[in-house]
């Protein structure tokens, strides 16, 4: 089997057990959901300065919904020793790294597909024209987040208080990436100058690049031997 | 006492009156800020003595990874804590100037953030190597951590640089550097020193203590099976 193939594999296998229970997605995206809500109570409903803070709220919906989906996925594998499995089959370990970021990407797509619109219609976003660049944003955001959170995420499934573990390692590290997201998303939707959005997106990029070569090298050393 | 324990103590124990003594008695009282500029010669110190536990950790890390060795997991966890207490002295000792200083106890500057960005990332490690099942997992997965913290620490004063600098920056005068009188600068040398060699006794002491406690556990270990 080449490399792409195991790796369409192992994404294959994470999508079948998903699609069988829907509990990761389902969870992920009602609390989404409520977080979006919820915010909307902290902040004035219908007011000027929703609008503004929208930006922070979706991200903090994505990262605190990814958070769920990451601990949970991780957590089903060792319940099963599905990971033992894997580990016993002839793949390569940073295949696998690959295939997992992946999986929790596709998982926290699904959400952001769904939670979105729910956004711009509760939040009032006008996303005339910026659609493409906001989409590319949420994935670069993504993509970095859960290229950290896949990493943490298996060493905190093997932790005895494994939920409140993950945002504990997450949250800090990633906040550079966070921080460029948001600011790039902001930037977005209040109709700023390409070359600030830019700016906050090459940011953006480059943090993912140091997060996925870094997460990529160090991922065999936190597997089973 | 053993001698080769006694010697760093009384070394750093005359390390630290004499910095004392420069600190209070030397160095002339500053025009416009007073006597609390003279938190200036520990906070410094403090900070340079946390970054420098923590790179430690970070090459320990490393070490550990390539060897194997726990004597380099030992040292990992050994100056993991005490750079946590010399950045939580930095995080306590930063309000106490800041608030008669530039009226305010807090502001979102690079450094502030990333020492406090660092503090909850040692915190979370410190965490992690409590909450491990797996003793030699553990250890593996605290190296992977202390690495990815330690590397996030540019990243993370680069982020909020920019965040920064593309906002209206709150006004704070320079703090060091130009102005500094050559008494003062002698003495910031002075307290560097002294805190080095504070350093670097609690981190041989707590070293010792750590391979103690380990070569106790395998005994113990021993008589039990």
């Amino acid at each position: 089997m080449t490399g792409l193939k195991q790796i369409l594999t192992i994404i294959q296998k994470d999508l079948i057990l998903e699609m069988r229970s829907k509990e990761i997605i389902v969870s992920m995206l009602v609390f989404s959901l409520i977080v979006v809500a919820v915010f909307n109570f902290i902040f004035d409903p219908g007011s000027e300065q929703i609008r503004t803070t929208a930006p922070g709220i979706l991200w903090i919906a994505i990262i605190f919904a990814s958070n769920l989906g990451l601990s949970r996925s991780f957590a089903r594998e060792h319940e099963n020793a599905h990971m033992q499995g894997i580990l016993l089959c002839p793949v390569d370990r940073s295949l696998l790294y690959i295939a997992k970021v992946i999986g929790n990407i596709i998982f926290i797509t699904i959400v952001e597909i769904i939670s979105l619109p729910v956004m711009v219609v509760l939040f009032d976003l006008d996303l005339h024209g910026v659609l493409p660049l906001l989409l590319l944003v949420l994935f670069l955001g993504t993509l970095g987040f859960a290229g950290v959170g896949t990493l943490f995420s298996t060493i905190s499934a093997n932790t005895k208080s494994r939920e409140v573990m993950l945002p504990i390692l997450l949250f800090p590290v990633t906040i550079p990436i966070i921080l460029a997201a948001s600011k790039s998303t902001s930037y977005l939707l209040a109709g700023r100058d390409i070359t600030q959005i830019w700016s906050w997106m090459r940011i953006l990029i480059i943090f993912d690049v140091i997060f996925l070569v870094v997460c990529f090298l160090l991922y065999e050393y936190v597997l089973e031997e | 006492m053993d001698k080769k324990y006694l010697i760093p103590i009384l070394l750093s124990y005359v390390a630290i009156l004499t910095a004392l003594y420069f600190a209070f008695l030397y160095a002339p009282t500053e025009r416009t800020m007073g006597d609390v500029q003279r938190i200036f010669y520990f906070h410094v110190p403090s900070a340079w003595v946390s970054f420098l536990a923590f790179f430690v950790v970070c090459i320990a890390s490393i070490a550990f990874l390539r060897t194997g060795k726990e004597s380099w997991d030992i040292l990992a966890a050994s100056s993991a804590e005490i750079g946590v207490l010399f950045i939580t002295i930095v995080l306590l000792t930063g309000p106490m100037w800041a608030k008669p200083v530039w009226n305010t106890f807090w502001t979102w500057d690079a450094r502030l953030t990333t020492s406090f960005i660092l503090w909850l990332i040692y915190i979370a490690y410190l965490m992690l190597r409590s909450y491990v099942h797996d003793k030699e997992r553990g250890a593996r997965f605290a190296a992977v951590f202390g690495i990815i913290g330690f590397l996030d620490v540019p990243i993370v004063y680069m982020s909020i640089r920019w965040w920064r600098t593309l906002h209206p920056a709150p006004v704070m005068g320079g703090k060091q550097g130009s102005g500094l009188a050559p008494e003062m600068l002698m003495t910031l040398m002075i307290c560097l020193g002294a805190f080095t060699v504070l350093f670097a006794t609690l981190l041989f002491l707590r070293y010792k203590t750590g391979m103690v406690a380990t070569e106790f556990e395998r005994l113990k270990n021993k008589i039990h099976s």
